[in-house]
């Protein structure tokens, strides 16, 4: 009676992740083994370990992993001075607010911002730098994604610190430990697990940026994100876009996986 | 300041931002070697005297001084003082060998060397054989052990342990204080210890400071405190106590319960009002109107070792009275005691007049 009920209740949420998370993943593995005229081959899986996609692939990475690192670098310290502000609540809304403003009106205020004739461009004028070109390149693409993603990167980091206890610190300090040793030894060790959360908040969807790319950084930035959409919405190879993106499904599940696994070996 | 002084307090006021102060004007030394115990009621500042001397805070004024060096501004990683902290605050993502080991790698000490200060930290706690455990597989007295061994094994002047036995049962807590007490003598440092526990003060402490919103009302030795108690807050705090108001006939005799008794306090002025105390276990049960004072029994409470009985005499005064003799409620029973027994409080005095007062005519009294 009691699991009936219980059973009851999950078929909604069952319904959900059978529509729109199994569903898609099927559908993705099903269009990854049909070629461009709609037969059965292996010959997306053969083009995609050719060097142009694996260049695009290194690049996803490499610019994946240098947002990921920049907006830690950013927020561990931010995070840090926020649970020692006074209205840590005030402040903490205030950053995760501009998460709550579409993306592609934040991809347009930057255009506005790095434009030829915009503020950053202006400011660099008056301070006698001249105007440069900031839109469509690496530094506005990765700024530009380093500031969207820092809310991601901040909460859980923020979450982890407010959990650690004061005493510890006091503890590590009594036993004779200098403010960095401290954090080295006691406050980051305990942190991990919101720094991991962080991480994969930020990595994961880093891969697969594509609306930024087109836009801050004018498509010099080709990543696996920008691949599957042309495919599908340019190209129109839809077998290619989906081997893409079976690739990144399972480069996801192996991070999650891989940091999933140390956090409870670590906490359990 | 004798040589022996590892700590000085001089003046020491302190205040959490623009609140009042938590501490104000405390002065006191300590010396090297002796087991003294922080006693006072939740929320007195026993914490903030300990956080003061650890380096946590600094004082808002005065100065505290370690080995006649001046400290208010050394960082706390820079003091020869250790913490055993409330909640233990052991490292989590540690396991045992590591915790203890903690304050000797930032030494930068030699793994053999670490290898065996850890071994025999472990061995002073008992505890032996569980250096691979980690910190969630131990019960609360064996972190307790852990905190303690992560401590001593820096080897610190003073040790400073924030009332570690009150998370403890009773049966480990009684344990715990014989060890702590054996512990301090095996290593010959001072330990200062903070309980609101009056009974833990008495039974372990070389010197207790009895403290009260912020000040020392008294310090000394366990007996002193338990029988020349300054006033009538260190009287009621340091175990139970019948406290009543009485007039000094002149030294050596006063007046109270309608009577007058013989006394051993001098150096009042006639006629001044005082309160006296009288412990109940220094009451002795007669038959009525044999003793000096004749009270009607209201309760009686079986306590084990000995009865608590409850009375009340003519003029209303409750007395509480420990007797190994058992009494029935509502019968009328005598008290008697000796001169000794009473113990006169002056209002508002200091505790140097105190002292001054107590060795001046309590010998006088004892010759007469
Ligand atoms: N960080 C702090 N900020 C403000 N007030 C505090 C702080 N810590 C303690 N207090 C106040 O100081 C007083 C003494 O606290 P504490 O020393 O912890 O007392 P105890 O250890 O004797 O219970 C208490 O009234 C407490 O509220
Ligand atoms: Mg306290």
């Amino acid at each position: 009676m009691k699991t009936n009920s219980r059973n009851l209740y999950l078929i909604p949420y069952a319904a959900w992740i059978a529509l729109f998370v199994v569903a898609p993943i099927v559908l993705i593995v099903y269009y990854s083994f049909r070629d461009i005229e709609g037969n059965w081959s292996l010959s997306n899986y053969a083009h995609f370990f050719t060097p142009v996609y694996m260049r695009m692939t290194l690049s996803s990475f490499w610019y994946a992993l240098l947002i990921t690192l920049f907006s830690l670098l950013v927020a561990y310290p931010t995070a840090y001075l926020l649970t020692k502000a006074k209205h840590k609540q005030l402040w903490l809304l205030l950053i995760i607010l501009p998460s709550w403003v579409n993306l592609l009106l934040k991809a347009y205020a930057f255009i506005g911002l790095f434009g030829t004739y915009g503020f950053a461009n202006a400011f660099l004028e008056s301070v006698g730098l001249g105007r440069q070109q900031i839109l469509f390149t690496d530094f506005s693409f990765v700024f530009v994604s380093v500031y969207i993603f820092i809310p991601f990167m901040l909460l859980p980091i923020f979450n982890s610190l407010e959990e650690l206890n004061p005493t510890l610190i006091q503890a590590a300090r009594d036993l004779g430990a200098s403010p960095w040793t401290t954090f080295r030894r006691v406050v980051f060790p305990l942190t991990i697990d919101g720094v991991k959360s962080g991480c994969q908040a930020v990595f994961i969807p880093a891969l697969s940026l594509f609306m930024i790319t087109r836009l801050i950084a004018g498509n010099r930035v080709i990543t696996l994100g920008t691949a599957i959409e042309q495919h599908f919405l340019v190209t129109q190879d839809w077998g290619m876009g989906a081997t893409i993106a079976v690739f990144l499904v399972i480069v996801m599940a192996v991070i999650m996986a891989v940091t999933g696994r140390r956090r409870r070996g670590a906490r359990g | 300041m004798t040589d022996s002084t590892i700590i000085r307090f001089d003046k020491v006021t302190l205040q959490y931002d623009g609140d009042d102060a938590v501490l104000s004007d405390v002065s006191f030394e300590i010396e090297h070697g002796k087991f003294y115990t922080l006693l006072g009621p939740s929320g007195c500042g026993k914490t903030t005297i300990l956080r003061l001397i650890a380096g946590f805070i600094q004082p808002t004024q005065g100065d505290i001084y370690l080995s006649g060096r001046r400290i208010n501004d050394v960082p706390a990683n820079k003091r020869q003082v250790n913490t055993v902290f409330q909640d233990y605050a052991l490292f989590p993502h540690l396991n045992v060998y590591e915790n203890v080991a903690f304050g000797l790698r930032i030494k930068k000490m030699k793994q053999a060397a670490i290898d065996a200060k850890v071994k025999e930290a472990l061995r002073f706690v008992n505890l032996t054989g569980y250096e691979n455990r980690e910190i969630r597989e131990m019960s609360g007295g064996q972190r307790q052990r852990v905190a303690i061994a992560r401590a001593i094994v820096n080897e610190p002047e003073v040790l400073l342990l924030d009332e570690p036995l009150s998370a403890l049962d009773l049966k480990l807590r009684t344990e715990m204080q014989v060890e702590l007490r054996e512990l301090q003598r095996r290593l010959g440092i001072t330990f200062i210890f903070v309980t609101h526990d009056q009974e833990e003060a008495l039974a372990m402490s070389d010197e207790i400071f009895v403290l009260n919103q912020g000040r020392i009302e008294q310090s000394g030795t366990p007996t002193d405190i338990y029988d020349e108690p300054i006033n009538r807050f260190v009287a009621d705090f340091i175990g139970e106590s019948n406290i009543l108001p009485a007039v000094m006939v002149r030294d050596y005799l006063v007046e109270f319960a309608g009577r007058e008794f013989e006394c051993v306090d001098g150096g009042f002025h006639p006629g001044e009002n005082v309160e006296i105390v009288i412990r109940p276990e220094d009451l002795e049960i007669t038959a009525p109107g044999e003793g000096k004072l004749k009270i009607r029994v209201d309760s009686l409470l079986f306590r084990g070792v000995h009865y608590e009985i409850v009375g009340s005499d003519e003029d209303g005064n409750r007395w509480l009275v420990h007797s190994t003799r058992k009494a029935k409620v509502g019968d009328e029973i005598g008290l008697d005691f000796e001169p000794e027994a009473i113990h006169i409080m002056r209002f508002g005095e200091s505790e140097e007049d105190f002292d001054k007062r107590i060795e001046e005519f309590t010998e006088v009294g004892d010759e007469d």
